[in-house]
């Protein structure tokens, strides 16, 4: 007997029953795809603006700096004037996202920008993102041909550029937006920089993945 | 006549075992707190454990045959109380899970269980009271038992009743929900451990400067005096029903005459 | 398998009550987890609710849970995955094995899995020429030093620093043995250098699954670090390991229990990485394993369901339950003897390997119930080692001392009149042996007390019950 059959065979002898017939098994399909939900918390009862400044409070909680800024033109700026107050070099290894197409890096010539994934080599990253979440912060990503998950983890400094219509309040509706598509081969919910406590139960960041993120907040609408 | 029994409700004391056998003042401030609650208290005779030393050991079967009979001592009363948290969680959480599935006995098993109370929240939670008549000096620490705390929902009754007395102070331990270590059998099977636990709290207990230490379970009591004394604390260790019915007239746990 | 000592529980954990390391580390640990749990939970109001849900989510899958498994194996391979049914450690190690040979796999790194551990899969590897590598930077430093994890999400948590910098200066040889690893943060970056090559090296990843989800035929990994990113993500082939209780129907299952997880552990909101693999890479992914296993473990899980310890199997590995427990928090996780300590290993440990051998642990419990209070999942764990006590009574097995002792209260117990009559003489002579001083230091057959504590004496005077008697106090209601 193969390991299969004997631990579903045990699994049902345990539970008292043989193999689920038809009426049953649709019955448990049929609640799979009700894609019931358990209770929301009421912390994202709140309209737009209200879950875009609930996402901004929990991501600088968990120490994600955020910027704010009115449109696309003022990413270039921003992601300057932020590598330069953490010191850090000028170069940025962007994802080949087209909805990063539209950054005018050209406004800040001293920033030199590669596209595409990264070798490990480069200290500082910067994505799109799915979605973010309000109800912790989180930033959701997708793998892709043009997000390649590496880049989120391997270097030092992971920047993200977020528009404010990507947000939702709770995880759920999040999954609904990722389930209009296939599931990809990687869905990450970031939720700040990597970290531990592992060492006398100190918090530190930069564990394995980056040390330090940051989010431009794009307000579109 | 409804009446005249619901003013004058018929109290069994569940003395419990430790009360009965180790310090029996407790048993006689529980009747004199129940009295001047307005209860009428009785004592049956046939009761001897609630049978948790054998429950908690796996010993369902003598388990069983002492909740039996504990269960008929107990019938005919509006209410039964206990000076003890883990006692009172005994009859009223787990007699009807031994008796689950048992035709004869499941009714009456959560009929008691119904009617079973702690002592201190049946003052406060059944009969209302929110103070006692009784005078105590001095700064006092109370211990939260596993069970009062629990099983059986104990946590601000008595610190209200103790607050009501005069020239009381009360001073929180700053681990107040922590096991003390007693655990029936475990603090003789494992007393490395249960000493490690009763040395903390005792620690505890010390900090607060408190001059007595009170809690609503005698296990809990035996065990941090046995601590206390041994280790030459003066810190007095008492059944907060003695302090509550102002009968602390009588050397504390663990003290000679 | 990771070698079994829980026969020498006692022993263990007296070592552990001596060890001053360890007990610095525990009691830092008693309030750190413990309150920013607490706060957590103040945050978020519908916190119980979603316990209560989450609890009726893991029953309602365990009912069915050979439907659920089956409709993952289909959505896995669906994805081009595959799944790997072991029923025993042997089966898992050997499944692991062969695919790291096809592979060609010299190294593997591995994100953190207790069910790793349960199947001794690092010793395996090594004894086949296949160099695992631990990349949780606790599990790392534990590899290091070659000894078990002693608490199931910080499994470093009993090592002091200096304890850490040595294990590095060892271990890592390429670098200037006089180089300063004072603070925290600079073994940190140490080890983050170190691991680094290694995650891009390895040729395999093994992590473990919070969850695996049927609808999707997805695997939920939940860390702080994101080694199991890297670990999951680069090399040629990633590997799951889980045991199959680990199943939930769909993601809104598995995004109501994650409300409860990290909250529970850590006090966090949210883990900083929940990352929900699904099948290999597709062809036109930039990165990404070429090859998905899961290898599905049962070992002696099938045969929980339908008995006494099916609620067992809701755990889902938070760790609370150690945070808050006062034996945990007075001995650490090694003292337990085996792969899951504290009250979830107390009924696990000998659910999966028998209370002939880990009859210690369910003992080693005073039922204070507060694990059962912060379980996320709401498990009766006292309920559950109560009944592993029966099962150790019903064989006779335990101490035979305490066993005697207990049939002998019984037996005077259901006989009110030899129970009185024995007790009175027995505490009367107590009462006055002990009349003036108040307590005993040492009493014949009490050692176990008296070792530490002092006996009180009874109360002079005799039983309550006597004294009821002679004042002639009511017996029976007076209306």
């Amino acid at each position: 007997m193969s390991g299969r059959d004997s631990i579903l065979g045990t699994i049902r002898s345990g539970l008292g029953r043989g193999e689920l017939g038809d009426a049953e098994k649709g019955a448990l399909e049929d609640r799979i795809t009700a894609r019931g939900r358990g209770v929301r918390p009421s912390r994202v009862d709140l309209d737009m603006d209200g879950l875009a400044d609930l996402f901004v409070d929990y991501a600088k909680g968990v120490d994600m700096s955020v910027d704010r800024v009115a449109s696309m033109e003022d990413v270039p700026d921003r992601v300057a004037d932020y590598l330069a107050r953490e010191n850090l070099p000028a170069n940025l290894r962007v994802a080949p996202d087209p909805s990063l197409d539209g950054i005018p890096w050209e406004k800040r010539p001293t920033l030199t920008i590669t596209r595409g994934k990264t070798d490990g080599s480069d200290e500082v990253g910067l994505t799109g993102a799915f979605a973010g979440v309000a109800e912790t912060g989180t930033l959701i990503m997708r793998s892709g041909p043009e997000h390649p998950t590496t880049l989120n983890f391997l270097p030092d400094s992971h920047l993200v550029v977020i528009r404010k219509s990507q947000i939702v309040g709770s995880y759920e509706d999040a999954w609904d937006k990722i389930r209009d598509g296939e599931m990809p081969r990687t869905v990450n919910f970031i939720t700040g920089p990597s970290r531990t406590g592992d060492i006398e139960q100190t918090i530190f960041m930069g564990a394995h993945g980056p040390r330090r993120m940051h989010i431009v907040l794009v307000e579109d609408e | 006549m409804a009446d005249v029994k619901d003013s004058r409700p018929q109290v069994a004391l569940f003395v419990t075992c430790l009360v009965d056998l180790m310090r029996p003042s407790v048993g006689f401030s529980a009747v004199k707190l129940l009295e001047a609650a307005g209860c009428d208290v009785a004592v049956p005779e046939a009761q001897t454990c609630c049978g948790q030393p054998a429950y908690n050991s796996g010993d369902k079967a003598d388990a069983k045959a002492i909740a039996r009979q504990t269960i008929k001592v107990f019938e005919g009363y509006d209410y039964i109380v206990a000076p003890s948290g883990s006692c009172a969680g005994m009859l009223s959480k787990h007699y009807p899970e031994l008796f689950e599935g048992d035709d004869a006995m499941s009714a009456r098993a959560r009929d008691l269980a119904r009617r079973t109370y702690e002592l201190i929240s049946f003052m406060t939670d059944v009969r209302g009271m929110t103070s006692v008549d009784a005078e105590y000096d001095g700064a006092v620490t109370y211990h939260d038992s596993c069970s009062s705390l629990r099983e059986m929902q104990v946590r601000t009754q008595p610190r209200k009743l103790l607050q009501s007395i005069d020239g009381v102070e009360i001073r929180e331990l700053t681990f107040n929900e922590a096991c003390c270590g007693f655990g029936g059998t475990f603090c003789v099977k494992y007393p490395d451990i249960s000493n490690k636990m009763v040395g903390d709290k005792c620690a505890d207990i010390s900090e607060t400067g408190a001059g007595t230490v009170l809690a609503g379970d005698m296990g809990c009591l035996l065990n941090i005096a046995g601590k206390l004394k041994r280790e030459g604390s003066s810190v007095e260790v008492r059944h907060i029903a003695e302090v509550l019915a102002g009968m602390t007239d009588t050397p504390s746990i663990g003290e000679g005459e | 398998m990771q070698e079994v000592k829980t026969g020498r529980f006692i022993d263990n954990a007296r070592k552990a009550l001596d060890d001053g390391n360890l007990q610095v580390a525990l009691t830092k640990m008693k309030t750190g987890f413990v309150d920013r749990r607490s706060e957590a939970r103040n945050r978020l109001p519908e916190f119980d609710q979603i316990r209560d849900q989450a609890r009726d989510i893991k029953n309602h899958t365990l009912e069915h849970l050979d439907y659920y498994l089956e409709r993952f194996e289909r959505k896995v391979t669906e994805q081009g995955g595959q799944v790997h049914w072991c029923s025993t450690p042997e089966d898992a190690r050997q499944t692991i094995l062969a695919i790291c040979r096809r592979l060609n796999a010299k190294t593997v790194t591995k994100g953190k899995t207790m069910i790793a551990e349960e199947i001794g899969l690092n010793d395996f590897f090594e004894e086949n020429d296949i160099e695992p590598i631990e990349t949780d930077l606790g599990e790392y430093i534990i590899q290091l030093r070659k000894e078990p994890p002693s608490h199931i999400i910080a499994p470093a948590i009993h090592v002091l620093k200096h304890e850490v910098a040595e294990a590095f200066v060892k271990k890592h040889t390429d670098r200037d043995p006089n180089r300063s690893l004072e603070e925290p943060r600079e073994l940190l970056d140490e080890a983050r250098e170190e691991l680094r090559q290694k995650f891009l090296d390895a040729d395999v990843g093994v992590t473990g699954a919070n969850f695996l989800i049927a609808e999707t035929g997805t695997s939920v990994i939940v860390t702080n670090e994101g080694n199991g990113d890297l670990t999951q993500t680069i090399p040629k082939a990633h590997i799951v390991v889980a045991s199959l209780e680990k199943v939930v129907p769909t993601l809104e299952d598995a995004s109501t229990i994650l409300r409860v997880l990290a909250r529970s552990a850590t006090g966090q909101e949210a883990s900083v990485y929940s990352t929900f693999s699904t099948g290999p890479r597709r062809p036109d992914d930039l990165d990404g394993p070429g090859e998905y296993h899961v290898v599905l473990l049962d070992n002696e899980r099938s045969k929980m369901l339908g008995t006494e310890f099916q609620e067992m199997l809701r755990c889902i590995r938070c760790g609370a339950c150690l945070n808050h427990c006062p034996v945990y928090n007075s001995v650490g996780g090694h003292a337990y003897g085996w792969v899951y300590p504290g009250p979830m290993g107390s009924v696990l440990t000998p659910s999966l390997i028998g209370v002939e051998v880990a009859g210690h642990l369910p003992n080693a419990s005073t039922f204070c119930g507060r694990c059962e209070e912060v379980c996320p999942m709401r498990i009766p764990l006292p309920k559950m080692m109560r009944h592993l006590r029966e099962r150790e009574f019903d064989n006779g097995l335990g101490s035979q001392t305490v066993r005697t002792g207990i049939r002998m209260w019984a037996f005077c117990a259901k006989r009110p009149r030899l129970y009185q009559f024995l007790t009175g003489i027995k505490f009367r002579i107590l009462g006055a042996l002990g009349r003036s001083r108040g307590r005993f230091r040492r009493l014949p057959g009490a050692g176990g007390w008296t070792k530490h504590r002092d006996f009180p004496a009874p109360q002079p005077g005799g039983t309550f019950q006597s004294q009821w008697s002679s004042k002639g106090g009511a017996r029976r209601p007076t209306a």
